[in-house]
């Protein structure tokens, strides 16, 4: 109260209208945040099916999802597709951002061509890739015109991951749009001296544009290590779980639990774990960060 | 020794025309423009074909949706279809309520972007136009938001609303929009920091208040970067996905998303490409037509988004 007191009139009036303006954030904060995060926590340590009332278990639901076998299948999953699906994901933006940066014929459309897929509704594009990867869809076909055995892609576990990371390719737009925003800030006199310096064009990226965009390259990788770790859609409508549950991805399984089986306890518990590594991934980033982030570029 | 003059004479002979023009072509590449000229035709060619493959996909769903059902599983695969069939898409309408599903959409989208506006841009301002005590806290647990899945929050959600009997109408989608969204927050807030203080300082010298400032001075400026708010969200509406799946269980109130998930339900197991393609066709075709007409606005969004704070 009394460090209240010793704001002057115009502190106070500021924390007023900045109070003003944020209320309905703050509020939100708090309803779709704040409480969901702590009620996951406790929700995490009953039964509840929604039907009675939550029954208190402790630690119940954790040492049931530990021993779950489809729990570690999940999580086998989702870490597939955070350690390999992102890093391909962003090299392949990093690639292609490059040759965007070049001089090109039809350099608009092309960029249009690879920002398209991003921006479609996740369900749509997720039927259109269902059809591709039939053994009567577009890449099984083109490949029986060739003369080459047709891939089992949703049929075989191992190459059902492999076959949603190509559409997490084909939805890499917004990274590949991100990165060349960066490249274009990169600057030219940097380039210059290194090319005086005898730099060929190898070492020039490596050693001027690389270092350069590399706080874009953590951001693209924070946002997609917890884009994968949400994976959802395109696995619940191209695969399902999959055979031999080869796509049954974290957050699958998760609303299994409480969509189907009403679950509510233990979908919980399975919630804070992700919480949990998320936010671990997230640390272990920024501070790995120090090491291979340049920010002389600010 | 013979032999090796006999292979040379033999080389000479068979190669002295070529060879003439092969040191011609070497001694061009020696420059460096042809070099560059080079490099510049391999990189075309990688790219294009790149672009190639990325809109194949997209040509597929086109020629499957306007095939016939013999031609969608003739092998090897029909590049052209012939005849060309509108009937998949008359079809979509009269045996399923497509329209429908994308008039809820459109009744979800309109209050949600319009509650995305008000809140994204007042929380933005108070975030980025006033110094005062705490922002500064606040605004750090407003970015470690956006690193909360959906997924973690999902369940304890489901129960507030079901508490609330929000459960089967629009609320749940809809309301959470009026407080506020750190990515649109976030994204509003870059582009505040752009405008100059000086500007808000004027004003208030002349005694105009933070809501006047705001709604009559920062508001208009910052037109551009709302269009862009305005765009991602009716988009993020659009193809929203697992939270209509979760909160609609009537079928009378399913969005456009989670009606075309339903109908590959009824139909995957008759393999009915052709009728899917044409309902996938008709749920994207409204968001590349906005994409075409605003395709600037789009670009200096995701950079708004993907720039160092």
């Amino acid at each position: 109260m009394g460090h209240k007191l010793r704001m002057s009139p115009r502190e106070r009036r500021n924390l007023l209208w900045g109070l003003f303006f944020t209320v309905p954030w703050i509020i939100g904060f708090f309803w779709f945040y704040a409480y969901p995060i702590i009620a996951s926590l406790i929700y995490g340590l009953t039964q509840y099916n929604l039907l009675q009332p939550p029954r208190w278990v402790g630690l119940d639901n954790y040492r049931f999802m530990f021993r779950d076998r489809h729990y570690w299948r999940s999580v086998y999953n989702t870490i597939w597709f955070v350690v390999i699906a992102v890093p391909i994901n962003i090299v392949f933006s990093f690639v292609a951002a490059v040759l965007l940066n070049q001089r090109l014929v039809l350099r608009s459309a092309l960029r249009t061509i690879f920002y398209l897929p991003t921006i479609v509704p996740n369900v749509a594009s997720a039927l259109l890739w269902l059809w591709v990867f039939n053994p009567y869809g577009l890449i099984n076909g083109t490949l029986a015109w060739l003369g080459i055995k047709a891939i089992p892609w949703l049929s075989h576990p191992s190459w059902t991951k492999p076959a949603l990371t190509i559409v997490t390719t084909w939805i890499a737009g917004s990274n590949i749009v991100i990165l060349l925003a960066a490249l274009q800030d990169v600057p030219q006199h940097l380039k210059e001296a290194a090319r005086i310096d005898g730099a060929n064009w190898w070492d020039e990226l490596l050693h001027v544009t690389i270092p350069y965009v590399t706080p874009v390259i953590l951001f693209t990788t924070i946002t997609g290590m917890i884009w994968a770790f949400q994976y959802f859609t395109f696995a619940f409508i191209i695969s399902g779980p999959g055979p031999a549950e080869s796509t049954l991805f974290y957050a699958m399984y998760i609303y299994q639990n409480a969509f189907s089986g009403f679950r509510m306890g233990l979908a919980s518990a399975m919630a804070w774990i992700m919480f949990l590594m998320v936010a671990a991934c997230t640390y272990v980033l920024f501070r790995s960060s120090a090491r291979w982030v340049y920010y002389g570029g600010e | 020794m013979s032999k090796a003059t006999d292979a040379q004479s033999l080389e000479k002979r068979l190669m002295q025309p070529s060879a003439r023009m092969l040191g011609m072509v070497l001694s061009f590449r020696k420059s460096r423009q042809v070099q560059r000229a080079f490099g510049a035709i391999l990189v075309n060619v990688v790219v294009l074909t790149l672009g190639v493959l990325f809109a194949l996909p997209f040509y597929w769903l086109l020629s499957s949706s306007l095939k016939t059902t013999a031609q969608i599983f003739q092998m090897p695969p029909v590049w052209w279809p012939n005849p060309i069939l509108w009937t998949n898409y008359i079809r979509v309408f009269t045996e399923s309520p497509f329209a429908h599903y994308a008039l809820n959409t459109l009744v979800i989208a309109a209050p949600v972007t319009i509650g995305t506006l008000i809140s994204g841009a007042m929380v933005a301002y108070g975030f980025s136009r006033i110094e005062w005590k705490g922002r500064d806290l606040l605004f750090g647990i407003t970015l470690s938001t956006l690193m909360i899945p959906f997924t973690v929050t999902m369940v304890p959600m489901f129960i507030i609303f079901r508490k609330l009997r929000w459960i089967g109408s629009y609320k749940p989608l809809i309301v959470p929009a009026f407080f506020g969204s750190p990515y649109f927050i976030f994204m509003l807030r870059q582009f505040f920091r752009t405008i100059p203080p000086e500007l808000s300082d004027a004003a208030r010298v002349d005694g105009a208040s933070e809501l006047r400032i705001f709604l009559r001075i920062v508001l208009p400026l910052t037109k551009p970067a709302l269009a862009v708010v305005a765009l991602f969200s009716f988009i993020g509406v659009w193809g929203d996905f697992l939270a209509p799946l979760i909160y609609i269980d009537d079928m009378k109130k399913y969005t456009i998303a989670l009606g075309l998930f339903r109908f590959l339900g009824d139909r995957a197991h008759e393999t009915d490409w052709g009728i899917l393609m044409a309902a996938s066709t008709f749920t994207l075709l409204p968001i590349v037509l906005i994409f075409f007409l605003a395709q600037r606005t789009f670009i200096e969004g995701i950079k708004l988004t993907g720039m160092k704070g």
